[in-house]
């Protein structure tokens, strides 16, 4: 099924049928009011789990067709080079990945109570578990999860912490229902290598420096 | 939870009407009798064909006309070279033309020519989408041509050679191999 925008470009997507008939939905409101222009008024395509690009916005057709249409977008765009030159294509679902929200980069902190706080989610089912490290993946600590925890949802999490000033890397990791968890990077680039981006959902780490500047890092 | 709160159609519903436009031995009188939501009206046979613009990897779609490389060279200095540079290589947006051979190196330059698998692509996004700020503009014929100048500089087809429906679909793209389905799980589980 080819699902086509009405945007200047009028941005095309191939689904699989069969994949898409129990789950996708045709969206014209959100929070009680409608869609708002930039999450595609009047009526968006909303697939959950899958990537954002296939949630194809301001919607003008739905056409049904054969075979994938090969658009520039599931070819030129959305396929992972990965290091032997083949590139992966019609890699639809988003696997889990969480990431810290506060503490977090641009910030600076002062040492004593830190809530840390952050965003897990998986194409794949409900979030199970997040775990904090504050030592760069030596140790790790449970977080809470705060509800609504449903399927292939943003679901909050949260942990209490302390920090004494001195230089640590905090790093989250999170679980969902069908067992799979959140890869670190090293384990995720040595299979993907470096130009496999869109996928990506390895590990992220934040640097808090003795003066409380808060930064990106991959350790 | 924002996903609560989305009110929605029914996929199937709008399913039907799709169906019933691709099998459309019916009329749109006839439709408008058969589906009936209580919202919109079914679309006209005449606004239909006007967005049923895209271009199949099997070259369905495809318009009739025909383009070269000579024209293709103008119109792409006119209309593409602002924005892709004159040789198709320099930006400041996509490089186009190039790359060949890189796509398994630390630093892989990704064009048409070395990575686009499908040159029906091009006409159906360049017609849809480009010149940036004048998409569906261009005639089937300017089209064609730019196509044809493009696949011209990437080293892909003969400086002879006219684009067209029957034409285009038969040109075999050097990474026409390159893509492999989703593998996952892929990564070792920690």
């Amino acid at each position: 099924m080819l699902a086509e925008g009405s945007d200047a470009a009028a941005m095309t997507r191939s689904l699989p049928l069969a994949s898409i008939l129990d789950e996708a939905m045709l969206c014209y409101a959100q929070n009680g009011e409608p869609l708002r222009p930039e999450q595609g008024y009047p009526l968006r395509l909303v697939i959950p789990g899958w990537e954002g690009n296939t949630c194809i916005k301001w919607l003008r057709r739905l056409k049904l067709g054969r075979a994938p249409y090969m658009t520039r977008e599931e070819t030129s765009q959305y396929t992972d080079l990965m290091p032997d030159g083949t590139a992966r294509q019609f890699t639809m679902i988003m696997d889990a990945k969480s990431v810290i929200t506060s503490p977090s980069g641009g910030q600076r902190v002062q040492p004593g109570f830190l809530e840390v706080r952050g965003l897990a989610w998986s194409g794949r089912g409900r979030i199970t578990g997040v775990e904090v490290s504050m030592d760069g993946g030596r140790s790790w600590q449970q977080a809470a999860l705060q509800d609504p925890v449903l399927p292939k949802c943003h679901t909050r999490f949260h942990l209490p912490w302390r920090w004494s000033g001195e230089n640590v890397i905090l790093q989250s990791r999170c679980l969902d229902e069908t067992g799979y968890r959140q890869p670190d990077r090293t384990t995720l680039v040595a299979v993907r290598g470096m130009n496999s981006v869109y996928h990506y959902n390895a590990i992220q780490s934040w640097q808090i420096a003795t003066d409380g500047q808060v930064s990106n890092v991959h350790p | 939870m924002c996903i609560r709160n989305i009110l929605i159609v029914g996929l199937a519903s709008i399913l039907s009407l799709a169906f019933g436009n691709l099998w459309a031995s019916e009329t749109t009188d006839q439709r408008e009798q058969t589906h009936r939501y209580g919202i919109g009206r079914a679309a006209t046979d005449q606004e239909i064909r006007a967005w049923n613009i895209d271009v199949a990897a099997t070259g369905e779609g495809l318009p009739p006309g025909q383009g070269t490389i000579k024209e293709g060279a103008a119109l792409f200095a006119a209309r593409c070279a602002a924005c892709h540079g004159a040789t198709g290589q320099e930006g400041p947006m996509d490089r186009l033309v190039g790359g060949a051979g890189t796509l398994a190196s630390q630093k892989p330059i990704k064009t048409i020519g070395s990575y686009w698998p499908y040159a029906t692509t091009l006409y159906d996004y360049i017609h849809r989408a480009m010149p940036f700020p004048a998409p569906q503009s261009l005639s089937p014929n300017e089209v064609y041509s730019i196509v044809a100048w493009l696949l011209y500089r990437n080293g892909i087809i003969a400086e002879a050679l006219v684009l067209d429906a029957q034409s285009l679909p038969a040109i075999s793209m050097p990474n026409r191999q390159g893509f492999v389905p989703d593998p996952r799980p892929d990564v070792p589980k920690p």
